[in-house]
């Protein structure tokens, strides 16, 4: 994180999935497979890595960054503060579809690419 | 021959380590190692070093790409954004001084701006409840010395604030707890099995989005009032259990962090945190604190709170300074598309907003003042590149207690380069060329 958000070792960290084990199984998915994770206000392809923090069956973490922000509910319920957290999301396996990086990420969702 | 300087602060987290040791070149223009830090508190002070570090500001072209201008050029720039915009947002004021915050509040108030920091999408709902109910806190030096009850709860220090365990929280040796974490009890909330909860005592892996819950629960049992037989998911047994271990402490505190602020029911949840500190002081002594996380967004407050009375979303756009979340809340703010200009310093809302909100910064004029390449930078139609505060400049910044500390220069920034003070400071003299105010 601080030693450069272009950097590929950012993607490495953030551009993820932390899933426990059972749901990978039910989803079908190898570990470190790139999934695409879907839910009302937005859809990310992110790597889908077994939980180091679990067992947490039923909850997928993604860590602060670009690719959560993608999928996070923005209604801030007159607080300020956008819904980060316990948002319902959908993951679907996406094996031929790229991890883009922070910045790519963020550029091509403003320029309406993606 | 290398020196070694001592007592460095560490410009990462809110725990600002203060007992850095960094080794430096004998010129004293390069960073050769740093003792003592975290493993990000040590990339940042290297990354300052990096080769392929942004030395000019660079203005984005038609087609996307970025230009090398002069710093002359972006100053200009701005002030002329600020001196055109109706109702510019600034955001940011974490990752600099306070000292560059208040000359960035003359600019918002010659600018008719709405000042916002990074509390908005981190510890903002806690201002809030605590304007709500009040806060029973202390310092940090005081749960070193004293705490033998510790609750983590929404928050994983073992990652996000890394030596805060070691300096205060559970290791250190006291003056009234002289064992060390033998002394002392952990407790943590969170529904996954985090690193933090591996050390605990008592986990409770809580059902997420349950806090309000559990915390409502704690307040009943510590009364020893019947609770139903699971809440949050945790047996009522086990919530018994805590409630009493909390009550035989001679010392507790409770330290919270996103897990509370960032889940549905946000300021509530901190309300019923706070109100079960004041339960549990009718039986032993008991704080809360919250876990800022960014450098100096507490600093940001404090100087918010003095110089307007408000600790984030200050809105000066009328003149006179209001404070209204859900309205001039940067998020709220983009989404409704009531900005006409984005200046951010010291932050990266790119990475850290909603899409949504980002997608808005990126049609409007903004400038994006950072040492860093940010997502924030590279949709910015202008970005300035600084000094590192705390690597390059000193200043002084606010500790997660409130404790302001002065944090200490390291080495030059590379030549030519302007600190955040320097080119706020210009832009402020520009603009009140431009508007014909002093």
């Amino acid at each position: 994180m601080e030693g450069g958000k272009e950097k590929d070792a950012y993607t490495k960290a953030c551009g993820i999935i932390e899933m426990d084990s059972s749901d990978l199984k039910k989803l079908g998915a190898w570990r470190n497979t790139n999934v695409r994770v879907t839910s009302k206000h937005g859809s990310v392809v992110v790597k889908a890595v077994e939980a180091t923090q679990g067992p947490h069956p039923g909850l997928a973490y993604i860590p602060m960054g670009p690719w959560a922000n993608s999928v996070t509910d923005p209604n801030t319920y007159s607080t300020g503060m956008p819904t980060f957290k316990g948002v319902p999301i959908e993951v679907e396996i996406a094996m031929n579809e790229k991890v883009l990086s922070s910045v790519e990420l963020v550029q091509k969702k403003c320029r309406g690419e993606i | 021959m290398t020196k070694t300087i001592p007592d460095v602060v560490c410009p990462f987290c809110g725990t600002l380590c203060d007992d850095l040791e960094v080794e430096v070149s004998d010129d004293g223009k390069t960073i050769v190692d740093v003792y003592n830090a975290c493993a990000i508190g040590a990339e940042k002070f290297m990354h300052a070093q990096s080769k392929d570090r942004v030395k000019r500001p660079r203005m984005q072209q038609p087609d996307g790409s970025y230009k090398e201008v002069t710093y002359d050029e972006a100053v200009e720039y701005t002030a002329q954004m600020f001196a055109k915009a109706r109702k510019p947002l600034m955001y940011g004021w974490s990752s600099t001084s306070c000292e560059a915050q208040s000359v960035g509040h003359e600019i918002a108030e010659k600018a008719g701006a709405i000042v916002d920091n990074t509390a908005t999408v981190c510890h903002g709902t806690t201002l809030i409840a605590v304007q709500d109910v009040g806060i029973p806190s202390c310092t940090l030096g005081e749960i070193k010395n004293r705490a033998d009850r510790i609750l983590f709860w929404g928050c994983n220090p073992t990652h996000a604030h890394p030596r805060h365990q070691s300096r205060y929280s559970i290791f250190p040796r006291g003056f009234f707890v002289n064992k060390g974490h033998k002394n002392r009890k952990v407790i943590v909330v969170d529904p996954r099995v985090t690193d933090t909860a591996k050390m605990a005592d008592i986990h409770f892996q809580i059902e997420q989005g349950r806090d309000y819950e559990l915390l409502s629960a704690l307040r009943v049992a510590v009364r020893n009032e019947p609770l139903p037989d699971t809440v949050a998911g945790i047996p009522k047994e086990k919530i018994y259990e805590a409630a009493e271990l909390l009550k035989s402490g001679r010392f507790g505190i409770i330290f919270f962090g996103m897990g509370v602020t960032q889940t549905l029911s946000k300021n509530h949840n901190i309300d019923e945190a706070i109100m079960l500190t004041k339960d549990m002081n009718e039986f032993t002594k008991f704080s809360i604190m919250a876990m800022r996380g960014h450098y100096n967004v507490t600093g940001s407050g404090q100087v918010l709170g003095w110089q307007f009375g408000y600790p984030f979303c200050v809105d000066l756009s009328r003149g006179f300074a209001r404070y209204n979340p859900g309205e001039t809340t940067s998020n709220d703010l983009l989404r409704r598309g009531e900005v006409d200009a984005v200046f951010v310093l010291g932050s990266d809302p790119g990475a850290h907003f909603p899409i949504s909100s980002v997608k808005k910064i990126s049609q409007l004029p903004s400038v994006c003042v950072d040492p860093h390449i940010t997502p924030t930078s590279e949709i910015s139609k202008l970005h300035v590149p600084v000094a590192f505060v705390g690597v390059e400049v000193g200043g002084n910044c606010y500790r997660m207690d409130n404790v302001p500390i002065d944090a200490r220069k390291v080495v030059d920034p590379p030549e030519g380069v302007l600190t955040d003070t320097e080119f706020l400071t210009r832009v402020n003299k520009r603009l009140g060329e431009l508007m014909g105010v002093a």
